[in-house]
């Protein structure tokens, strides 16, 4: 599904130049779900960035669905993004004066869809993340946790081949971080690829195989087993209340 | 294309200006205003012009008056400084040796301004100007004939000693009530019969007064009745439509001097005051004028225009992060700059048509307000502007709005979507 030799990038800010990608081998093949891990400044951003053609990578190779993204100009790479990647950030990025149904039925948009079908389809990836009654609410009439699922629901609204979640749970205290990742591991059984750039542990674990991200290298790359986010919320309630005990 | 008009980007772009309420409220009331001011000063042109040509309405404009002055040059043995007069024998000449003449028409006076009483009826005298004329000079300077008849041929032929007097002329020598055709008045002692009465407008404005207190009677009579002999005082000759009499005017001079021996050379000899002339002059003016409305009232527009321009930029800041997101989530730089292009058009053509129904509606109250006065001596009417002129307005304003909305636009296509989304 993704395959990526020899990536380079650096970004240079005057004078100074910074590398921050030194040469990423790096391939996801279908149905996979996988976290990249890293400190800030590790270049997972960057990567994601590359990944999610929101950026160009300066050296190297990067095919996504057997399709070489090089040099696109940028109505193809909206074409690409639109039909290919969906995309899941820290900060929500919710259109504030949309509704939500409105938010998850922008790509379809995009996509020319016409406009009844488009709700019914928004209303329908709602429904999916269980917030089909508050389709008619603006994002700051919703939680935080809702306001992710809002948004997962939207990148899943133009049925993408990859997921690219940034920070997914960044924002949310650990109960609603597994509520989400409890919803992306539910998407991914379905069989969407999944990739999560993310400096928390736990939240690694709950994908399928982690790469480690060290100045602009990868320094570690394995599949690990995963733990359903689900066990892990209860297991975190359970010590709560033997806390309180 | 088609998205342009699609019930989505039009939803999309309410949606947009109505988050912010006031801010588009206030960029809306620049061009707002820019429009009122374009309208406005265009219609007070108009109603200027409709005021100051309606002197002229019904007048032949395309007319000059003539007399005779002094010879300032000798010529054939005859010295400078010589005094002549036209002849009634010169009309003809000119109507037969003029083409595309409509009207030459003779003329004699008496009296004239603070001139001493020279009409008497009964107990009551007064002062007037008395015209000897031919029929025609009805068309030339228009007038009202109130009661009874203006001069015909057949008085003209006979020579009758009758008078059409001007209603001031009515109230100074009858009574009130009195019944005045049929009537006799004594004009520098000759009996004439008053066959009718006349309100005349006045020429631009002034001296309505004065203009109601003239008396006409038949040239030939008038001839005759003052010992006037072949004497013609001056002349009132209209061209025909088409012609200009600016430019037939040198020829009737010619006959002039030729007939009377005159130095062809000899400008000064025949005074004359032609009234295309001062119309054309007045015309210009009113093009001028016209101009001057345009170029302020655009102005005012740009300035307008320059606030959309401006606002938009902050938009497109605003909604830097906005649209980042659209563009990740797969939005064409088009349909970008087309959102913030419609954004700017929309917002130019909705603050517009505010403006010229704003401006309309000072216009028919001033209009409403006008209707109950009477403005046949005022200098300003009917102040209007067409729908030719709206048009017009329109098609500045889409440009406009496209202007307007052409950078913010290219900015916000310039933002990358990796650079939009980081800023947190």
């Amino acid at each position: 599904m993704i395959e990526i030799k020899d990536l380079h990038k650096s970004y240079h800010m005057g004078s100074n130049s910074l590398h921050v990608l030194k040469g990423i081998n790096f391939s996801v093949s279908e149905g996979e779900m996988v976290s990249i891990m890293g400190s800030s400044g590790s270049g997972k951003s960057t990567l994601l960035n590359i990944l999610g053609m929101l950026d160009e990578a300066d050296e190297g190779s990067y095919n996504l669905d057997g399709k070489t993204i090089k040099n696109l100009n940028e109505k193809v790479a909206a074409k690409y993004r639109n039909q290919f990647l969906g995309f899941i950030f820290q900060s929500f990025n919710l259109i504030n004066y949309k509704t939500a149904v409105d938010n998850v039925a922008m790509p379809l948009y995009y996509q020319g869809v016409k406009r009844n079908i488009r709700m019914e389809k928004a209303m329908h990836y709602l429904e999916k993340v269980g917030l089909a009654e508050w389709a008619e609410h603006h994002p700051n009439e919703l939680s935080g946790g809702q306001k992710q699922r809002v948004a997962i629901a939207r990148a899943l609204a133009s049925d993408p081949k990859v997921l690219l979640a940034d920070e997914p749970t960044g924002a949310l205290d650990t109960k609603t971080s597994y509520e989400v990742m409890e919803l992306i591991q539910g998407i991914n059984d379905e069989g969407k690829t999944i990739l999560v750039v993310t400096h928390e542990d736990d939240i690694a674990h709950m994908t399928k195989r982690i790469v480690n991200l060290k100045d602009g290298l990868i320094i570690d790359d394995s599949v690990v087993s995963q733990v359903r986010a689900k066990e892990a919320k209860e297991r975190q309630e359970q010590a709560k209340r033997a806390n309180h005990v | 294309m088609s998205k342009i008009f699609s019930r989505d980007s039009w939803s999309e772009i309410i949606e947009a200006l109505s988050s912010n309420w006031f801010r588009t409220l206030l960029t809306a009331f620049g061009v707002l205003w820019g429009i009122f001011i374009l309208v406005i000063l265009l219609a007070a042109g108009n109603g200027l012009e409709n005021g100051v040509k309606q002197g002229f309405s019904g007048m032949a404009t395309n007319s000059m008056f003539m007399w005779s002055q002094t010879a300032s040059k000798p010529y054939k043995g005859l010295p400078k400084g010589r005094r002549y007069n036209f002849k009634i024998g010169d009309v003809e000449a000119i109507k037969q040796s003029v083409p595309n003449l409509r009207y030459v028409s003779p003329r004699n006076q008496l009296g004239g301004f603070r001139g001493a009483n020279n009409v008497v009826r009964g107990l009551k005298t007064g002062a007037y100007n008395v015209y000897g004329d031919y029929p025609e000079i009805i068309q030339q300077q228009p007038m009202d004939i109130t009661s009874g008849r203006f001069v015909n041929y057949s008085d003209i032929k006979e020579n009758r000693k009758v008078a059409i007097i001007g209603e001031s002329v009515k109230t100074g020598l009858y009574d009130p009530g009195e019944e005045v055709l049929g009537t006799y008045i004594k004009i520098n002692g000759v009996n004439f019969m008053v066959i009718g009465t006349y309100k005349k407008k006045s020429q631009g404005g002034g001296d309505a007064e004065e203009a109601q207190k003239e008396i006409f009677v038949p040239f030939t009579a008038f001839s005759q009745a003052f010992n006037m002999g072949e004497v013609v005082g001056w002349m009132a000759v209209t061209a025909q439509d088409g012609a200009s009499i600016t430019e037939l005017k040198s020829q009737v001079f010619d006959v002039i001097k030729t007939r009377h021996s005159i130095h062809p050379d000899d400008d000064r000899a025949v005074g004359n005051f032609d009234l295309y002339e001062e119309f054309s002059k007045i015309n210009g003016l009113f093009i001028a004028l016209n101009a001057v409305a345009y170029f302020v009232g655009i102005l005012v527009l740009l300035s307008g225009i320059i606030g959309i321009s401006n606002i938009m930029l902050i938009v497109v800041k605003e909604r830097t992060k906005e649209i980042g997101i659209r563009r990740a989530l797969g939005a064409t730089p088009w349909a970008i700059r087309a959102q913030i292009l419609l954004e700017s058009i929309f917002l130019t053509i909705i603050s517009g048509m505010a403006g010229i129904v704003l401006a309309s509606g000072v216009l028919a109250l001033v209009n409403s307000l006008m209707a109950g006065m009477d403005t046949s001596e005022m200098m300003f009417l009917n102040p209007s502007v067409d729908i030719g002129v709206v048009f017009v307005a329109l098609i500045i304003l889409i440009v406009s709005g496209l202007l307007a909305g052409l950078i913010p636009a290219q900015n916000a296509i310039r933002i990358k979507p990796v650079d939009a989304l980081r800023t947190e």
